[in-house]
């Protein structure tokens, strides 16, 4: 098998140093959204000139490097052990050369393993045999700060007057964005997944993620949510780190899945404005990013 | 922006207000989760941190050691206004992911303690110039993230009842 060790290090390096210009793009939109000498624009120029500098020095975007979260497509033929062993090499070389932090911690003793290897679960890597001949590799970097602020509510949910309908997801979207505040490092991307199992859900959620921002989501009833839930989120006033604002999300991504009928659950997973997200295509022995 | 030589004095920490950006200058100390419960629990010692999970520990932390400001993000909660007011100190958010900018403004490594902590939780001495922050706690009471927060769900309530 083709030995991808180094590809997948200079995947990494992307994904930690060099923001994608979708996520860029919406960050400078706004920035001049913002009133002028506030302190929510204040934020938003710190952040780019920090995207700016980042990827000159190829430095980390963000100190906490997060969990390194792989969604591996193969065609028939790739062995998954042998990928997961080359992607797990990468992750040491990559915290070995800094463009990873030590993330690692053993819940259990205490102790950070130093090099982003913990047990079967980290770094989180998911495969998928598809159609087709390439291999595609998505990362995305996910903080802590944003990972805390996720929540799952499972409907109904008398508190929020949320039934088991859109409606429902709706009220406690909105209610997930104002308990995160700042903390998540606003302005976020929420992903979304409704129905599924408490597990299938908070991944599904995660998956939503990689779609590109601004995307059009080809469910006619989510793509409207999107849109509802993307305006009525930056009317909550929270804006760039909590500074108050117009800015408090910068998309929305939604996902249904199948539920049990006794079922309802609607998970949130908040990214932080530092969407690091990057791609990575073999196709006939050659590497493409994107 | 308020240009600030650290340590701070009890005066020039009341002349700070909410909303104010500041520029620091001089020594400081990191230190997150572990070296927060550690302080409490086995030696009591000081330093600014990463957000309200340090919410419990913080506010004895501060009065102890007089430590005029903790440095982080998202804010904390009463505990820790509280201690500013009595200290006197404040609370300054840095720019969450912005590390690259941050690390720019430090200028020498000091020495590190409770390395066995980890990397991201080990305590480091730093020598900073021009580290970039916006006060959102201050000494007389104010804090932005409680306004931020009330007001925030004001408008989620109306929202909720269209």
């Amino acid at each position: 098998m083709q030995d991808l060790r180094e590809p997948l290090l200079e995947l990494i390096r992307r994904t930690s140093t060099d923001l994608p210009p979708d996520v860029q793009k919406v960050l400078e939109e706004a920035r001049e959204a913002e009133s002028k000498g506030s302190a929510a624009q204040g934020a938003l120029d710190s952040i780019l000139e920090n995207v700016a500098l980042a990827r000159e020095n190829s430095t980390p975007i963000c100190q906490d490097t997060g969990t390194p979260i792989f969604d591996v497509q193969h065609p028939s033929g790739w062995s998954t052990r042998e990928l997961k062993a080359q992607i797990r090499d990468a992750v040491a070389a990559a915290t070995e050369h800094t463009y990873l932090r030590p993330n690692a911690v053993d819940t259990v003793s205490g102790v950070n393993s130093g090099n982003n290897l913990g047990d079967d679960a980290f770094p989180t890597i998911h495969f998928k045999e598809v159609e087709g001949e390439d291999l595609i590799i998505d990362l995305i970097l996910k903080g802590g700060g944003c990972e805390n602020v996720g929540a799952q509510y499972s409907l109904p949910d008398s508190r929020l007057g949320a039934g088991r309908d859109l409606q429902g997801v709706r009220r406690v979207v909105l209610d997930a964005v104002q308990r995160a505040q700042g903390k998540g490092c606003a302005p976020g991307v929420l992903g979304v997944a409704i129905g599924g199992d408490r597990g299938s859900s908070y991944y599904a959620s995660k998956e939503a993620l990689f779609r590109p921002l601004k995307d059009q989501n080809p469910d006619e009833k989510l793509a409207a949510l999107e849109k509802r839930l993307y305006n009525e989120a930056n009317k909550l006033g929270i804006g760039p780190m909590g500074f108050g604002g117009k800015t408090t999300v910068l998309d929305v991504k939604l996902r249904g899945m199948h539920r049990l009928p006794a079922s309802y659950f609607v998970s949130v997973s908040y990214m932080c404005w530092a969407h690091r997200r990057r791609r990575m295509t073999v196709h006939a022995g050659s590497i493409k990013y994107s | 922006m308020k240009t600030l030589d650290l340590p701070l004095s009890a005066d020039i920490v009341r002349s700070l207000e909410v909303g104010d950006p500041v520029s620091l200058s001089g020594v400081m100390l990191t230190g997150r989760d572990a070296a927060h419960k550690w302080m409490i629990y086995r030696f009591v010692a000081a330093g600014p941190t990463t957000s309200t999970r340090e919410e419990p520990y913080q506010g004895e932390v501060m009065q102890h050691f007089d430590l005029r400001a903790v440095i982080g993000k998202g804010g904390m909660g009463p505990k820790t206004l509280d201690a500013c007011a009595t200290v006197p100190g404040v609370y300054l958010h840095a720019i969450g992911g912005a590390a690259t900018l941050i690390a720019q403004s430090v200028r020498a490594v000091r020495g590190v303690h409770k390395l066995n902590f980890g990397v991201p939780e080990a305590m480091w001495v730093i020598e900073v110039e021009g580290f970039p922050a916006v006060v959102t706690m201050d000494s007389h009471g104010n804090s932005l993230h409680a306004e931020i927060e009330a007001e925030s769900a004001r408008r989620l309530e109306t929202l909720l009842k269209a």
